[in-house]
């Protein structure tokens, strides 16, 4: 198993919140992680985003342009990164946000009205929860148990956050589990 | 300890915390903020003391200070301000005073810019500052050998009483991955440095200098500082992957570009090309005997860093006469893919062997 992800939206959407997640979810199951920001003048306009590596060995390049899968919260990021997704990979589309077609054919498309689904359960502050979840349910990459049991240890003493995020990965994952069998054709 | 998910820098801090270093002085520059960042926060809990000095300049003398005061100390930095701190790094080499420089590196010349960069090699190497002096430089390529680096530059500095370098670049330094801290040493246990000047209650002053105005024992000082760097070959060291055989092709990379190396090895041993790495560890002293020994095996050595081409020179000293050593680099804060190496490294695959005679 070895899986490149790119995570990107606008600077405070929780994009690099999210990849730091899946690498604490990857790191207790047992997989090698590597989350990397992008910190250079792109991140200076207002755009963000981070590459999280997983893999069953040492981890090599800490970035990638050809990711395995993509989550993109802004429309600035579906431009930058549905070119570069590898044919069969994941991409996952915050149509909150993005008001277009997704133009290539040879993707996993999971379109996620991640803004709307975390607004009805409490704050739209969770949108990128919500996506992570379809990510998640989609791949099947890593259990969503851990991601919420990290979620638990990060936000410790808040059981209000806890428990909106719980239910914002839940429905994401019920979502992403939906494109799970397009994947499982391939 | 369990492992923790650790930015880089952020790791750095924490190894000279657990090193028994309690003092930190420094000057902020991006991409190695979060170093002076963490060691604020965590030094004044343990009683330690961080100081955001004026300047570089500034900071690097404070260093000067505390290590003569027999402290471990350290500082960090990025390409630029490690400029500014050559002068001190000239006189805490002369002087013998045992500490740690960590340099982030960014790219330059100049300003630059603060993406990652390789090109601070010859800095580190060959001398920042004036005069015949060496500090040992060490290279790590995953956060939690930056953390183990770190530890032992601190034991390393102290053993050899002179300046200990850690370089990384801005990936090293941003990333996040696990790590766990395998020692922990109280500053309570550190051997005495009878040398250092604390306070001559009871015994002869001692003096900390570098200024030797007879020319005979200035020259015996000298030799005196390259004997020490002879010495120094004794922590030489080098990891290689996939390097055990005859190869096609070589890659000699260090730090980051050696990690980038390992994905494109791997590509290429798909399509069923010998390729293998070849990464030094410790930068000064470069493990050169070892190198050849690798090479030698090679058909083709391809030197890749992120800069014009520094560390090259290093490798076409110990082999040009024996092997060609080609070059791929990328600069300016450019980061090579695992792609666009794999790529250079098939095509040189793809021509017969140049073994000068």
């Amino acid at each position: 198993m070895h899986s490149e992800l790119i995570m990107a939206g606008f600077g405070g959407q929780g994009v690099l919140l999210i990849g730091k997640l899946l690498a604490y979810a990857g790191m207790k199951a047992g997989l090698e992680v590597t989350w990397m920001p992008a910190y250079g003048p792109e991140m200076r306009g207002g755009t963000c985003n981070c590459t999280v590596v997983l893999s069953d060995r040492q981890v090599g390049s800490p970035v990638t342009n050809r990711p395995h899968g993509a989550i993109v919260l802004n429309l600035q990021s579906i431009d930058k990164f549905e070119p570069l997704v590898r044919p069969g990979g994941i991409l996952v589309v915050n149509t909150s946000l993005i008001n277009r077609d997704v133009g290539r054919t040879d993707l996993i498309v999971v379109p996620v009205p991640a803004n709307q689904i975390a607004k009805d359960a409490g704050s739209a502050k969770a949108a990128n929860v919500v996506a992570l979840g379809a990510f998640l349910g989609a791949s099947g990459l890593v259990d969503p148990q851990l991601v919420k049991n990290v979620l638990a240890e990060t936000f410790a003493g808040r059981p209000k956050i806890v428990e909106l995020n719980d239910v914002c990965l839940t429905r994401g994952v019920d979502i992403g589990r939906t494109f799970a069998p397009a994947l499982a054709a391939r | 300890m369990a492992k923790k998910l650790m930015k880089g820098c952020e790791a750095i801090g924490e190894a000279a915390v657990q090193a028994g270093c309690r003092l930190f002085f420094g000057y902020p520059i991006t991409p190695q903020n979060e170093i002076p960042e963490y060691m604020s926060a965590r030094l004044p809990q343990l009683g330690g003391v961080f100081v955001q000095a004026e300047s570089e300049v500034a900071a690097s003398n404070m260093l000067y200070g505390a290590a003569g005061a027999g402290c471990r100390c350290f500082t960090s930095s990025s390409s630029p301000g490690i400029s500014l701190m050559a002068e001190a790094m000239s006189y805490l080499a002369g002087s013998e005073l045992p500490v740690v420089i960590v340099n982030i590196m960014r790219a330059g010349p100049g300003l630059g810019g603060i993406l990652p960069s390789q090109s601070d090699y010859f800095q580190a190497t060959k001398g920042a500052g004036h005069g015949d002096y060496r500090v040992l430089v060490l290279a790590p390529s995953t956060v939690q050998e930056a953390a183990d680096l770190m530890m032992e530059a601190f034991d390393l500095a102290d053993k050899y009483r002179n300046p200990v370098m850690v370089v990384g670049d801005g990936l090293i330094g941003q990333m996040m991955e696990p790590v766990e801290f395998k020692r922990h040493i109280d500053p309570e246990d550190l051997p005495e440095k009878p040398w250092a000047t604390t306070g001559a209650v009871g015994r002869a002053p001692n003096v900390v200098n570098s200024l030797y105005l007879r020319a005979e024992d200035l020259e015996q000082h000298n030799w005196h500082l390259q004997r020490k760097y002879a010495a120094m070959q004794a922590e030489v060291r080098h990891e290689t992957y996939l390097a055990d055989e005859d190869l096609d092709v070589l890659i000699v990379a260090y730090g980051t570009v050696a990690r980038i190396s390992r994905t494109s090895i791997d590509a290429l041993r798909e399509k069923g090309l010998k390729v293998g790495l070849f990464r030094p560890i410790t930068l000064f002293p470069y493990p050169s005997e070892a190198l050849w020994a690798t090479a030698q095996r090679a058909k083709h050595v391809l030197v890749a860093e992120l800069s014009t081409g520094q560390m090259v020179e290093d490798v076409r000293a110990v082999i040009a006469l024996r092997r060609r050593v080609d070059f791929f680099g990328r600069c300016g804060g450019m980061v090579m893919t695992a792609e666009e190496l794999a790529d250079a490294a098939e095509q040189l695959a793809a021509v017969p062997a140049s073994v000068p005679a």
